[in-house]
């Protein structure tokens, strides 16, 4: 029987050498199967919904005004552009992939689309919603969308996921992106509220990503990906997650503190950030193995509820704004 | 010569069909962009200029 790997910072350092592509069946050069709906697959439609929806806020929260038009082809150019890049993604990524459960039925390595065809997908999409973003918004944006593309394919995919259990730290950048990105296609200007916006979300990947890797170490394990409850062991995460949920809430209170958000944002990111604490706090507690399941996966699940309602809470109250202003304005 | 011709399987032709339409949808969405597009960025001023 094989000896399990163990998980000391020794072990991982000569794991890092380990991780090396590896071969993969795909598709290959013969007649084609794939429908439509595999290349859609390929563009990651979940992720791609939360990106739309956090872009969306980030252009309604943005001050001044954006024709409708222009506003609903910002939000095509960066959901294609997530898009893409998670067709890069899946291109690179082939063969882990393979080895994971999680992702074994991927187009790729489920042998209907070639590594070749995602390659060209990714690229061609990306150079289309870069260049359209540019030329019918502004090219701050389409500079933003470029750059978010090139960190989620190369610096995330390529480098930093085989190499660095720190992967999904920096790499969560990438996903950070959309808000700022719809902020700027408004103002033509990065400020100091879409970073805060991008803070939100890039504070919020580690505990997230980590609470999922916590009840699935195993499959990426299997893949040889350095996540952190593999290279540093579960104890580590676990108080680690704690102190990216300790930075997450007061960063999550920030908009209102700021004044871009008003009194209902900032009472519910106040009880969310609590509450966000509390599950960090009891995944932290909860002795490593079976134990720390449970509130792993609890933490998880609230974990993206979190994200999605503070955005919601916020989008909801510049809407009402808006809404009054206009029919204050008309009387 | 023809005898060398790759005869499709009904799940090739179907796939085939089925990434066809969407390219052609995806064209058509990406000309309606540009032409919706043009007219939100220029406004009525889009032909008003000097030659």
């Amino acid at each position: 029987m094989a000896a399990r790997p163990t998980n000391t910072a020794a072990d991982f350092k000569k794991r890092m050498s380990l991780i090396e592509k590896q071969a993969v069946m795909d598709a290959g050069a013969g007649l084609s199967e794939a429908s439509a709906s595999d290349f859609i697959a390929l563009l990651k439609p979940r992720v791609m919904s939360l990106v739309i929806f956090t872009g969306f806020v980030g252009m309604m929260a943005a001050p001044g005004h954006i024709n409708p038009v222009i506003a609903a082809i910002a939000i095509l150019c960066i959901a294609v552009g997530a898009g893409a890049s998670g067709a890069l993604n899946m291109w690179y990524d082939a063969d882990i992939d393979a080895v994971m459960k999680r992702t074994a039925k991927r187009p790729i390595p489920a042998g209907r689309v070639s590594r070749e065809e995602a390659l060209g997908f990714g690229l061609v999409l990306s150079a289309f919603s870069v260049v359209t973003l540019g030329l019918f918004v502004n090219l701050l944006a389409a500079f933003l969308l470029a750059f978010t593309i090139f960190f989620y394919a190369v610096i995330y995919t390529i480098w930093l996921k085989r190499s660095t259990p720190q992967n999904i730290v920096i790499g969560g950048a990438a996903g950070a992106f959309p808000p700022m990105i719809g902020w700027a296609a408004v103002t033509n200007s990065v400020s100091i509220e879409s970073i805060v916006l991008f803070m939100i979300i890039f504070l919020w990947t580690p505990p997230h990503f980590w609470a999922l890797s916590l009840f699935m170490s195993d499959d990426y394990e299997k893949a040889r990906i350095p996540m952190m409850p593999n290279v540093m062991g579960a104890a580590s995460t676990k108080f680690q997650i704690f102190l990216y949920t300790v930075l997450v809430a007061p960063v999550g209170v920030l908009p209102w503190v700021m004044g871009f958000a008003g009194p209902a944002y900032g009472v519910f990111s106040i009880v969310m950030g609590a509450l966000f604490l509390l599950y960090a706090f009891k995944v932290w507690r909860a002795e490593v193995g079976e134990p720390m399941i449970s509130p792993a996966k609890k933490l998880f699940a609230f974990s993206i509820f979190y994200l999605f309602s503070l955005y919601a809470v916020l989008l909801g109250e510049v809407l009402v704004g808006k809404a009054m202003a206009a029919f204050g304005g008309a009387i | 010569m023809s005898e060398d011709r790759v005869t499709l399987t009904e799940k090739q032709k179907r796939a085939r069909r089925s990434r066809s339409l969407a390219l052609a949808l995806a064209l058509a969405a990406f000309v309606v962009i540009v032409y919706v597009g043009t007219w939100a960025k220029l406004g009525a001023a889009l032909f008003n200029r000097p030659m």
